[in-house]
């Protein structure tokens, strides 16, 4: 067994842990470092529920390797924002009805902030693409693409206003 | 039926946000697999790699003896192997009409990924070691895979009994031959329709334990908590010392309406005394759980030149896979709708389901309806291009109305808008959109559908809610629904704070657990809001009772002239006179007046007759709708991209009107995938789509906006006349995208998924034959 002493900043505190060096990022943050909000949907890369912001780039932690991951940042759908300070993004979510089940939910909601942090107004076909990488199996979209579409309109209002 | 007056509600009916979303997307939602527990084995099933085998040996003593292995159980460790699951029911239905399957397998294995033996370890990894090292010795069978081969005399038998067939069933309604002598066109074809998986996001998984109390308790991903009974059955237990939990679901849609993973639990945790943990791999999810039934369906449907249907038939074979469990149920479902929302004279529907040694088949959103959906509404766009009739035009002389009869007889009670559903759902697609090259041809279509709400009238079907001011004047609901992510906990909640004038931030539901909540029967058949929603609803009304009693008399006016809003008693017509609702309760409940209600509702309900016709009445109600959709054809590909889809349904009353336009988008959406791309392909009995990267599902990229259009008669059974929707909003959408392509392409295509093969083959036989496309399509009519 090749063991490994890693580091993470998880949504901004730094964790440490052994691991294997064929151990997921998901399974360490899953299981080793009880950060059960990253959600494992098929292990495979092809659902997208598993979903952090490495570094701040959308990536599906089931592909990601724990030791890949050391010494740097990840981000999950509780570090982006909590109910007492919402991340636009998430706030958008919430009232357009976009969360149903919810297993999708948190990957969703990263994937659609790492997109927003290159695009400040994108058009409704961009944010299909965007999140062509997180299976659905609720909503059938529709809510989701508007709460991204508002969320977009918010971000860019609050830049103005700052800038 | 339809209410003319729109009352004036004030937490129902409007589009408001859910608590459960707020959780959801901060992350800090609990699903069952979340939750950790100190000194947790980890479980393993060994599977069956044939479909068909005599199992001659199995031979445990190599695995039990591994490092950190705790228990490896076979069919001979479990106290009542064959069972019938009751799927929470209260009521036996009787007769083979009853989910019948074994925990693991015994004698013989009847599909590939058969559970045969479990295996409980220190870690993943020394359970998965120990589970290989199980010694089955297996002895092949041929199998029967296909199931009208199945059905045949000298079939391979699947099973123990001499005969494949699960179950048959007859409707009959006037005489079909006269009513086909009557007709001007008929049209004669086969269907087919392919397995499906429900691809929930979050894959089986649950943990069990027993409790402080002794009590065998298990947490799971599951829409039925009442299986607590069956499982106290398979271990031979007190039903009252078996308790089931179920947190949030990561999706249902029938596929975690069987048990799954709670009977493997119940069993380890009950051998080794420790909790066990279980969760499947998306592979082991694909391969092992219930399928949507794939069909074979011959129709022969006849109409008059003026476009009235005189005459229809159908014979329906259904593939079970290999044991029962809801086939008999999902096919009666069939055999009801065959006829969808259509008034035909004349009906002969005969249908059967057969084991085969695919994987089995079960409850799948829809539940036996959109199967007989894509046939009927193939049918009835095939009959209307025969008689130069729009598609709207035909189906607007044939929608049933309240008072029709269906196939067996019942004549419907409820309101039926189905003809203006069609009507919005055809205008709602606009100016045509124009081909984008030379390639592409456009088309459209709608489907209409029918789908029941509520269980089955055989079952008695109950359920049960206690509503309860605190003394705070918060409010707390608890009842044993299961939430799967329908928002079915928050409607709960949004119908309490409407009777009781409160908003709906101020009540808390507990919900999902056999021994703390009230039992309120399975999150399944479109029955939650029906059921708990009314349940909720009488308990809710008598608790305001006896607040507005004790208000009434606190402020000396009559209790009719009293209402309860934003936590306040109001008295109609004198603003000055009012009171916080919560000074009534601290008085109710200091005078020993109860301020809580536990209500139960029951559905209509009647025994099963023991007979091959099924006659009258079969579910409560109906709920009725249309879809349209635009579809483009690259006819040198054969890619389909939809353009637009509209979904059009009378849901009674929307409770929340953001959950209900959700239940319809979402459910169009898995008709698309339906139609276009879901397989889940088997190679005798081998699936070879065990990933998502080959069951195919719609992303947002394959999917254009779903334009949701709610009507609202008020004239369903549910709380406040509302019908439910979480199934009917699937059911009609494959045939309108499928119906779309035919008009695009010229040619009807019979089997689903309609993808770029089959559309492309099509395309180059038409090609091939000198024949025009028209001509074609009559003669093969």
């Amino acid at each position: 067994m090749d063991m490994h002493e890693i580091e993470i900043q998880v949504n901004g505190r730094p964790m440490r842990t052994t691991v294997e060096v064929d151990e997921t990022l998901v399974d360490v943050l899953r299981h080793k470092l009880g950060v059960v909000e990253v959600k494992n949907g098929c292990g495979q890369g092809d659902c997208g529920a598993c979903t952090v912001l490495l570094d701040g780039e959308a990536v599906n932690s089931c592909l990601t390797l724990a030791v890949q991951a050391d010494g740097r940042s990840v981000i999950t759908t509780k570090g982006l924002g909590s109910a007492e300070d919402p991340h636009p993004i998430q706030t958008a979510f919430i009232n357009h009805g976009a969360v149903q089940c919810g297993f999708c939910s948190s990957g969703m909601v990263l994937s659609a902030a790492s997109f927003l942090n290159q695009t400040t107004t994108p058009t409704r076909e961009e944010i299909r693409e965007a999140i062509s990488g997180n299976l659905c199996r609720c909503t059938g979209y529709t809510k989701i693409v508007d709460a991204i579409e508002e969320a977009a309109r918010h971000m860019a209002q609050a830049e103005e206003r700052s800038a | 039926m339809m209410s003319d007056e729109t009352p004036d509600y004030k937490v129902i009916g409007r589009a408001v946000p859910r608590h459960d979303a707020r959780d959801k997307v901060f992350g800090t939602t609990r699903y069952a697999d979340d939750f950790v527990m100190p000194g947790t084995l980890h479980a393993k099933v060994l599977r069956s790699r044939y479909a068909a085998a005599k199992i001659v040996s199995v031979d445990t003593s190599r695995a039990a003896a591994m490092p950190g292995v705790h228990a490896v159980l076979t069919a001979a460790d479990v106290p009542k192997n064959e069972t019938t699951s009751k799927f929470g029911q209260t009521h036996s239905a009787g007769g083979g009409f009853e989910g019948l399957y074994r925990v693991l397998a015994d004698k013989k294995v009847r599909y590939m990924g058969e559970a045969v033996a479990l295996v409980a370890a220190e870690t993943p990894a020394q359970a998965e070691e120990a589970a290989r090292a199980v010694e089955v010795v297996y002895d092949p069978q041929p199998g029967v895979f296909d199931p009208v081969e199945a059905l045949k005399p000298g079939a391979y038998l699947v099973g123990e009994e001499d005969s494949n067939v699960v179950c048959a069933y007859k409707v009959r309604k006037g005489d079909a031959d006269a009513g086909f002598a009557h007709a001007d066109v008929i049209v004669e074809r086969e269907y087919r329709v392919p397995f499906g998986d429900h691809v929930y996001l979050e894959p089986e998984s649950g943990t069990a334990w027993i409790d402080e109390d002794g009590v065998l308790t298990i947490r799971a991903s599951t829409q039925v908590i009442e299986h607590f009974r069956d499982i106290a059955d398979i271990m031979d237990l007190p039903h009252n010392r078996v308790r089931v939990i179920a947190p949030m679901l990561g999706g249902g849609f029938g596929g975690k309406e069987d048990i799954t993973v709670e009977a493997y639990l119940a069993l380890l945790a009950y051998r080794t005394k420790r909790p066990v943990r279980l969760t499947y791999t998306r592979e082991e999810s694909i391969l092992a759980h219930s399928k949507r039934h794939p069909y074979v369906m011959r129709y022969k449907t006849g109409a008059t030149r003026d476009g009235k249907l005189v005459a229809m038939e159908a014979d329906i074979v259904s593939d079970a896979g290999g044991y029962p469990f809801l086939s008999p149920w999902v096919l009666l479902y069939s055999v009801v709708m065959a006829t969808g929302p259509y008034i035909i004279p004349n009906v002969r529907v005969d249908a059967a389901s057969a084991l085969t040694n695919n994987t089995f088949t079960s409850a799948y959103r829809g539940f036996g309806a959109p199967q007989v959906c894509f046939a009927y509404e193939s049918q009835m766009d095939a009959l209307a291009e025969k008689l130069g009739l729009s598609p709207l035009e035909f189906r607007e002389r044939n929608y049933l109305h309240t008072g029709d009869e269906l196939g067996t007889g019942y004549a419907l009670e409820s309101a039926v808008l189905t003809d203006e559903t069609a009507r919005r759902a055809w205008e709602a697609l606009g100016e045509p959109t124009q081909p984008r090259s030379p390639d592409e041809v456009i088309g459209r279509g709608i489907a209409s559908g029918m789908q029941s709400y509520g269980r089955l009238v055989y079952l008695h079907d109950s359920s049960r809610a206690f509503v309860g001011f605190e003394l705070d004047g918060t409010v707390v609901v608890r009842s044993g629904v299961q939430d799967i992510g329908g928002g079915q906990a928050s409607s709960i909640a949004q119908i309490s704070a409407e009777v009781l004038g409160v908003p709906m931030d101020d009540v808390t539901v507990y919900f999902g657990d056999t021994a703390l909540t009230p039992l309120a029967g399975t999150t399944t058949a479109t029955r939650m809001l029906y059921m708990s929603g009314n349940a909720t609803l009488k308990a809710a009304r008598a608790v305001r009772e006896a607040i507005v009693a004790k208000a009434s008399e606190m402020l000396e006016v009559d209790s009719d002239q009293i209402d309860l809003a934003d936590r306040m008693v109001v008295v109609a017509g004198d603003v000055g006179k009012t009171l916080p609702i919560v000074d009534v309760v601290r008085a109710c409940a200091s005078q020993g007046i109860p301020i809580s209600n536990l209500a139960q509702f029951n559905a209509p309900s009647r025994d099963l007759e023991e007979s091959d016709y099924v006659v009258g009445q079969i579910h409560p109600d109906y709920t009725f709708g249309t879809h349209a959709a635009e579809v483009a054809v690259d006819t040198r590909t054969g890619k389909v991209t939809v353009l637009k889809l509209v979904a059009s349904f009378d849901v009674g009353q929307a409770i929340n009107k953001l959950s209900a336009q959700g239940q319809l988008e979402g459910g169009t959406v898995c008709g698309v995938g339906y139609a276009l791309l879901e397989d889940v392909k088997m190679d005798k009995g081998r699936t070879v789509t065990c990933a998502l990267d080959t069951y195919l599902v719609p992303t947002a990229a394959d999917m254009p906006d779903v334009e949701a259009i709610m009507l609202e008669s008020r004239g369903g059974k549910g709380p406040f006349g509302a019908k439910g929707i979480g199934e009917p909003s699937s059911t009609s959408g494959a045939p309108a995208v499928t119906n779309a392509i035919n008009d695009a392409i010229g040619i009807r295509l019979t089997e689903l998924p309609f993808t770029p093969e089959r559309i492309l083959t099509a395309l180059k036989e038409r090609e091939r034959s000198a024949a025009p496309a028209r001509d074609r399509v009559t003669e093969t009519a």
